[in-house]
């Protein structure tokens, strides 16, 4: 087997008494669709946070492109492949779609300290932002601000903006939270279309969706993994179903 | 449309003041409008960081401040005839406009890449209080450099030499302040389109994600920073030459306060809102003044409704008229 894409090894992280992650392990091959699965509380985001590079883990090890990621803040994370989503929508509100998208594209083309040529003259940029925005069936609202989008709009605007910089890892804070049952399957279908093209790791609360898209599905339950595998041995494993999916069932 | 209309009407005005101001006996108005001017140009430097970057500087006037020193400074040393600076190697004073304004530029740049190196470290309130902090420093620093007059401050000789232009000439000076107000102006214009000002404007908007995207926002806001902290130092270059007299009050935290309402006022974020900003204020200033001395009684509240109801300001509100139609 190749060396894995990412690998988190003892990654922990106390908020006071809160132990949010505790001594997490986890691998994610090239490629794959892995989902992370847990209760409110389970330190789901807080595990993103730190392999975004936003929060700084107390003790463990995080290894991305087999290089030691742990110290590095998070612009240089992401310069080296890391993309992610919030699950509080997180845009630029006062600026157009399309600058949003541009600005994504432009982090990953160099420095930005260019200081005469206007940027929307700058095709080589604005033409990869147009193409992220159709992907994710924003082609029509380009010159709208973010802050004027629907809800389900501001939702596929964070996937363009992930998606723009070409990352080699997505992380997907609960892309589905708060969408109705038809931009929810709209967001389904423009993940699974990204299959096989990026490597994912998705936190998700609604199960049909995990089902539909995880080639592996990982419990975090109080800031430990307790169970990572195949979706249908996940859906058997007695102890997911008390600690998780035991709880939906009732 | 308003927004052109205002545009064309404003630069006709300007360049028309000076004879209109001889034609009709005023002629003291064209040194007002210079200052209005420099005030302006202070703004639009301000108005980079604030505005476009959402910096609140609260010490723009240490940058302004040390501009007009650096010009009186090397004015004094040219008058005397002495050097500034004898070790490690010899450095005369000037009064050349061509050697003291971009020598103004480049000490308050160098200052401003000190200071944003330490400010930027921190943000929101911390951000107003420490570089309202630094340039209370600087202000004491004056206050204490006895050689320059200290507390009392320090008188030009004359105005900095510019050949062929005679800067002790009213409206010559007021001309050559215009065409550096504009000058700059088209720069800001190039700037926040271009690929950094771009990234500033995100910066502003949501700097987390800007972060997230990849963007080491830091160096991003400190370059703005220096380029704030330089065209300020032009603007107080230019006051040294107009008001022939600096003093610490230049760096006083009033100041700061009033380059803050220059650009809060005429509107955060637009082009032209510190020039409006500027010559709203200034002109208050003289109308107000000149009827009570508690002017600020008037302008105080006028701050407030401009803060709650129109929050891009004065050209803020001609910008949506024009979108309007
Ligand atoms: N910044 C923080 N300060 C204190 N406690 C926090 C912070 N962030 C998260 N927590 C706590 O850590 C735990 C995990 O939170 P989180 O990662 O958001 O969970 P999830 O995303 O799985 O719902 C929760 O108990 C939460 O209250
Ligand atoms: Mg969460």
């Amino acid at each position: 087997m190749s060396a894995p894409l990412l690998r988190i090894a003892g990654l922990r992280k106390a908020f006071g008494a809160v132990v949010a992650s505790d001594g997490i392990d986890l691998d994610l091959a090239e490629g794959e669709v892995h989902a992370l699965i847990g209760p409110n509380g389970a330190g789901k985001t807080t595990l993103i946070g730190q392999l975004a590079g936003e929060i700084r883990p107390d003790s463990g090890r995080i290894v991305f492109r087999g290089r030691d990621i742990t110290a590095l803040p998070a612009h240089t994370r992401a310069a080296r492949g890391l993309a992610r989503s919030f699950q509080i929508t997180s845009l630029l509100p006062g600026m157009s779609a399309l600058d949003n998208v541009a600005l994504a594209v432009q982090a990953h083309a160099g420095h930005s300290f260019r200081f005469w040529r206007p940027a929307s003259d700058e095709a080589a940029i604005r033409e990869p932002a147009r193409e992220a925005l159709a992907r994710v069936g924003l082609a029509h609202r380009m010159d709208m601000s973010a802050a004027a989008l629907a809800h389900g709009e501001q939702r596929q605007l964070e996937i363009a903006i992930a998606l723009a910089s070409q990352p080699r890892l997505l992380l997907l804070d609960e892309p589905t939270a708060g969408m109705g049952a038809e931009d929810g399957a709209r967001m389904v279908a423009l993940l699974e279309s990204l299959r096989g093209a990026v490597t994912m790791l998705l936190v998700e609360h609604d199960m049909d969706t995990v089902f539909a898209l995880a080639e592996r599905i990982s419990v975090l339950v109080n800031g430990k993994i307790i169970a990572s595998g195949a979706p249908a041995a996940i859906r058997g494993d007695p102890n997911v179903r008390r600690a998780y999916l035991g709880e939906e069932d009732a | 449309m308003v927004r052109r209309g205002l545009l064309l009407g404003g630069l006709s005005l300007a360049l028309a003041l000076p004879p209109l101001a001889a034609a009709v006996g005023l002629d003291y108005v064209v040194g007002i409008a210079a200052r209005i001017l420099i005030f302006a140009l202070a703004g639009v430097s301000l108005n980079l960081i604030l505005g476009y970057g959402g910096m609140v500087s609260f010490g723009h006037a240490a940058f302004f401040g040390t501009g007009a020193y650096v010009v009186a400074i090397l004015g004094h040393h040219a008058s005397a005839g002495d050097a500034l600076v004898t070790w490690p190697f010899t450095i005369g004073g000037s009064d050349l406009a061509v050697i003291a304004w971009p020598m103004a530029m480049l000490v308050c740049g160098v200052l401003a890449l000190v200071i944003g190196a330490i400010c930027l470290r921190t943000s929101g309130l911390y951000f107003i209080m420490i570089t309202l902090a630094f340039a209370q420093m600087l202000y004491f620093f004056f206050v204490a450099l006895e050689p320059y007059g200290g507390d009392d401050g320090l008188s030009l000789a004359h105005p900095s030499r510019a050949w062929p232009i005679d800067l002790s000439d009213d409206r010559q000076f007021y001309y050559l302040v215009l065409a550096l107000l504009l000058v700059i102006l088209y720069l800001m214009r190039r700037l926040i389109a271009s690929r950094f000002g771009l990234v500033l404007r995100g910066i502003r908007e949501n700097e987390r994600r800007m972060q997230a995207m990849g963007f080491a926002t830091y160096r991003y806001k400190l370059a703005a920073f220096v380029i704030s902290g330089a065209v300020a130092g032009l603007a107080g270059a230019l006051i040294a030459n107009h008001t022939e007299f600096v003093s610490p009050s230049f760096l006083d935290w009033r100041r700061s306060g009033e380059i803050l309402v220059v650009v809060i006022l005429g509107g955060m974020g637009t082009l032209y809102g510190p020039v409006a900003g500027a010559i709203a204020y200034l002109m208050l200033e003289e109308v107000l003044a000149r009827w009570t001395e508690h002017w600020m009684i008037i302008l105080g509240p006028l701050l407030v409704l401009v803060v709650l109801y129109a929050k891009q300001g004065l050209w803020g509100a001609v910008e949506k008229l024009s979108a309007r139609r």
